[in-house]
């Protein structure tokens, strides 16, 4: 008998009654795991512990590599669902009774508000945190081999938390919800020669009523959620599978053939915890102090001045007062998504994945598309706004033209002249000038959100935002 | 010796395209299951008509003389505007706005309807005065029985622009 086997039947005859038999039964292992072979024990055999790594290299713990934003996804959501079943017991599904169960929510249900704003702000939250996580993969080169469609299974995720987010914005049957979900389905409406029909049936009907209701319920409670489990286990496993997260290296580096481990116990499961519990504390504290909104019962007969669709749809709302409709709602975001989608799986020429930026040149030609964003943006935004005008720039020619091709291929030019010009002023190489374009895009829209969501008042014309 | 070897062989093989068969069977019922439950969900989920679509919703406006050369009521249970042009005309136009569905308010001082979203503008017969409206206004059916202006608003019509033959003469 091994020295091993000793110490454990030495614990196992220390709860030989019947409370330790059924421990024993459930927890199989070391109780008080003492050396690393026992953690690695703990980690492999445990339900939950098991879907983290036994060993992993050591530099890939520096928070600064991931800053978490993974893992603060999944407290996130987990927290979404935890509140999310306590509010399933107070809502009512019903044009009828919605606003009304809301209001009772918050009035006479024990920290009622308290649950809504976690619940709230959690989801909002998860949006900006899995964008951060897309941009953090995407900086530190973590989509390449073996890691392509770890991406991919990403973006699914990423959509699955915006329709989460779009569906659960209707619910509350507020003036706000209605109308926001009034103008972003009649987006859809756009689409060319299906858009009519594909708009009916995201509103169950010609416009948003009982059965808009049920089924964003029915989508948001179940459906999108049970999606996104399924496809988080995945998104995990796959991580596993790639021996985790990319390593970091500094440019030009070399990763030695046996970096240097860590057993997971305690260094990576404390690091999540620690991150986990400041999340967690930091949703309370902000939903003790800031309220999620709740405005006058929908009312379909008057829509509020200025009707905005939820935050992370007003940048696509804003492209929608610069470019004809089949461009703002279908062909730029359809293009974009493609271009994320497809991220992965170009051709490039340098081995940088790990190395943040690409390179020191790719840092700084970064920030140049960032200073050219922040510029152009704007300044398309004002002239369009008082210049051009919705007419176009070719007033005489159809709309799809003049504010549509003609400003997407000033942009398209503009953007394939901004690649050149740093191939041929700075030397850049080809994964360089793709990152600055993808920065540049990136700046750009959320310039668009920012503007949309700050610097539109009534009728949609700009204004400072403490005239909003 | 050969000849039984070559049995054994051809036996197994007999068996394991029987087997593959079998287990190509199994997955083709199960991807038929899940077919049908895709069928399912996309039935479910199919905006079904209201039962009494046949019969259309009528409102009555109100008798005729009701509504004065170029005028602009508003039926808000109707969800329209029955406007009447100065040649004695009607016309029901859709409170919707053609661009992202807001409803738009009838401003009587400017004649025109602005839209609160966009600031799209139509005139009272629903054409664009401005846009980013892609189109005039909706119409509703008008029908004038015994004077009395009645309004189907079942199913609204799309137009691109105003027409003479969309009014109804009384």
């Amino acid at each position: 008998m091994s020295k091993r086997q000793e110490e454990e039947t030495e614990q196992g005859e220390e709860r030989t009654g019947l409370s330790g038999r059924v421990w024993r039964s459930i927890v199989r292992g070391p109780i008080r795991p003492r050396d690393d072979r026992d953690r690695m024990w703990v980690i492999a055999n445990n339900f939950i512990l098991h879907l983290r790594p036994k060993k992993l290299p050591a530099r890939s713990l520096r928070y600064t590599h991931t800053f978490g934003l993974g893992g603060m996804s999944a407290v996130l959501f987990t927290l979404l669902v935890a509140t999310g079943i306590l509010l399933m017991f107070v809502y009512e599904p019903s044009p009828e009774r919605a606003y009304d169960s809301i209001v009772g929510l918050q009035t006479e249900v024990f920290f009622g508000k308290l649950v809504r704003n976690v619940h709230h702000w959690s989801a909002n939250f998860l949006i900006v945190i899995v964008v951060l996580h897309l941009l953090r993969v995407y900086f530190s080169v973590g989509y390449r081999e073996p890691r392509q469609f770890n991406w991919v299974i990403g973006l699914v995720l990423l959509l699955g938390v915006i329709a989460s987010n779009f569906t659960g914005y209707l619910l509350p049957w507020d003036q706000l919800s209605y109308w926001a979900i009034t103008i972003s389905t009649s987006m859809i409406a756009y689409v060319p020669f299906i858009g009519g029909w594909l708009q009916e049936v995201a509103r169950d009907g010609p416009e948003i009523g009982a059965a808009t209701l049920i089924n964003f319920y029915t989508f948001h409670t179940t459906v999108i959620p049970v999606l996104l489990i399924v496809f988080m286990g995945w998104h995990f496993w796959r991580v596993r599978k790639a021996k985790g997260v990319v390593i970091p290296r500094a440019p030009g580096e070399k990763l030695e053939d046996q970096p240097e481990v860590v057993v997971a116990l305690p260094h990576l499961i404390m690091r999540e915890l620690v991150v986990a519990l400041i999340l967690v504390a930091f949703v309370l504290s902000f939903s003790v102090f800031i309220n999620a909104p709740l405005g006058e019962a929908a009312n379909p007969g008057m829509s509020p001045n200025p009707a905005k669709a939820p935050w992370y749809f007003v940048g696509i709302q804003e492209m929608l007062l610069h470019f004809h409709p089949l461009f703002a709602v279908v062909i730029i975001p359809l293009v974009a998504f493609l271009a994320l989608l497809f991220i992965p799986y170009m051709r490039y020429d340098d081995d940088v994945a790990g190395v943040w930026f690409v390179s020191q040149r790719g840092r700084r030609l970064a920030v140049i598309a960032v200073l050219a964003a922040l510029v152009i943006t704007p300044l398309w935004v004002v002239v369009d706004e008082f210049w051009i005008g919705s007419n176009g720039w070719l007033p005489a020619a159809p709309p799809a033209i003049s504010n549509g091709l003609l400003p997407v291929a000033v942009m398209v030019g503009a953007l394939i002249g901004f690649g050149a010009l740093l191939r041929k002023r700075f030397s850049a190489s080809r994964d360089e000038v793709l990152q600055a374009a993808f920065v540049l895009l990136a700046v750009a829209f959320l310039v668009l959100t920012l503007i949309g969501v700050w610097f539109r008042g009534a009728g949609m014309a700009l204004t400072w935002p403490w005239n909003v | 010796m050969n000849a039984q070897a070559t049995e054994r062989n051809e036996s197994a093989d007999d068996q394991s395209s029987r087997r593959s068969f079998l287990w190509k069977l199994w997955l083709g019922l199960g991807g038929v299951a899940l077919l049908e439950y895709a069928g399912l969900f996309a039935d479910f989920l199919w905006p079904r008509k209201p039962a009494d679509v046949d019969d259309g919703e009528v409102v009555i406006a109100g008798a005729l003389e009701m509504f004065e050369l170029g005028s602009v009521t508003a039926f808000p249970k109707g969800k329209f505007y029955l406007s009447r042009l100065e040649n004695g005309g009607f016309l029901a136009v859709s409170r919707q706005c053609t661009h992202l569905g807001c409803t738009v308010p009838w401003d009587a001082e400017q004649g025109r309807f602005v839209c609160p979203c966009h600031a799209s503008e139509y005139d009272a017969r629903g054409d664009v005065l401005s846009p980013p409206a892609p189109r005039a206004l909706d119409t509703f059916p008008v029908r004038i029985e015994n004077g009395i202006v009645k309004v189907d608003i079942s199913e609204p019509r799309r137009r691109s622009s105003f027409e003479y033959a969309q009014l109804t003469m009384p």
